[in-house]
């Protein structure tokens, strides 16, 4: 029983994965470290899609999380790091979209949505304040007339 | 009828026409950013048990090529296989494999039993030439004009439709986006 343990255990040991693994393995300098993690969280995984590499579990997601630590201990400021992925992988791989012609409508369309709401609203408002006020037009002398006999009949 | 009363209406079909369109997209399928660029520069040795190797100076032969990513561990590569094969037995292009963080062993094994259409591969063992591709899933299938300027990107498994109506016009020059530099 012993020795089975022992073989499977060594088994274990010798059947280290013919594949690469990635490794989460943090910088030394804090500094560093702090502005990789800033930058992972930054940077959207390809394979989730609406995860960023900071918490995804994903073979890509781990290796880019080492790239950029690589990149940062090469000297790589942070935009050299978005840009050498981006390069690669298009806008698409920036969590936060940037602002640029083919990006516009993504942009500005919220604004135009809220200011038709907003400009919808306010003629319902207007509107519904005009009608008030047509309704409560002083009464002609006419019409002051029969109210007051109306009202001398109830007396 | 007054305007006022058809905006309801108006609003709608512009929504509705929104919607239908956004159905239509895959948003699984990112557009690569390589399109009208040139190869990134890499050099792999072959597949297990196989020479050559892949290197950049092998996408400018003068002629388009098919560069395809597989790999043992990925299922879909299975399903396109076959017409990788039928490709090979039945034309002339030229096709690289782009084996992506696979097990050596692993690799050799998958192309013995399946069948090797590819004239090179290349063993990418960690990974780092595919993500130089943007390659961000298995199977990938890419077109490169003679000059080494990716021309078309695939993404996931390669069907007849796509092969015929969009991998082939471009193997043949009838459609070409120029490079940038």
């Amino acid at each position: 029983m012993r020795i089975l343990a022992i073989v499977m255990l060594l088994a274990g040991v010798f059947a280290a994965p013919a594949v690469a693994q990635y490794v989460d393995q943090p910088l030394s300098d804090p500094q560093l470290e702090h502005r990789a993690q800033v930058l992972h969280k930054e940077i959207r995984c390809l394979v989730c899609q609406n995860q960023a590499i900071a918490d995804s579990n994903a073979q890509l997601a781990r290796q880019l999380r080492v790239i950029v630590r690589e990149r940062l201990e090469a000297g790589d400021s942070d935009s050299d790091v978005k840009t050498y992925l981006v390069d690669r992988y298009g806008d698409w791989v920036l969590m936060r979209p940037p602002l640029k012609a083919s990006t516009l409508i993504l942009w500005i369309a919220p604004f135009v949505i809220l200011a038709f709401v907003l400009g919808g609203a306010a003629m319902f408002v207007l509107r519904r304040r005009r009608q008030q006020q047509a309704s409560v037009t002083p009464l002609d002398a006419q019409e002051e007339a029969r109210l007051a006999a109306i009202l001398d009949e109830q007396n | 009828m007054r305007l006022r009363y058809m905006l309801p209406a108006i609003a709608f079909l512009v929504v509705a026409v929104g919607l239908g369109v956004g159905l239509t997209l895959k948003p699984r399928e990112i557009p690569s950013a390589l399109i009208g660029k040139p190869v990134p520069e890499f050099s792999l040795p072959a597949v297990e048990g196989r020479t050559g190797g892949l290197a950049t100076a092998d996408l400018k032969i003068g002629t388009p090529v098919l560069v395809n990513v597989f790999a043992s561990w990925c299922g879909p590569c299975r399903v396109e296989h076959p017409l990788f094969m039928e490709l090979a037995r039945t034309t002339d292009v030229t096709i690289y494999g782009l084996n992506q963080r696979d097990a050596p062993a692993d690799a050799a094994r998958w192309l013995e039993t399946f069948g090797d259409p590819y004239d090179k591969t290349g063993a990418d063992l960690d990974g780092r030439v595919s993500i130089d591709w943007g390659v961000y899933g298995v199977p990938e299938t890419f077109v490169v004009d003679g000059a080494g300027c990716i021309q078309y990107k695939h993404i996931s498994v390669l069907t007849r439709d796509v092969l015929e109506e969009e991998i082939m016009p471009r193997l043949q020059g009838k459609k070409h986006v120029p490079c940038e530099k």
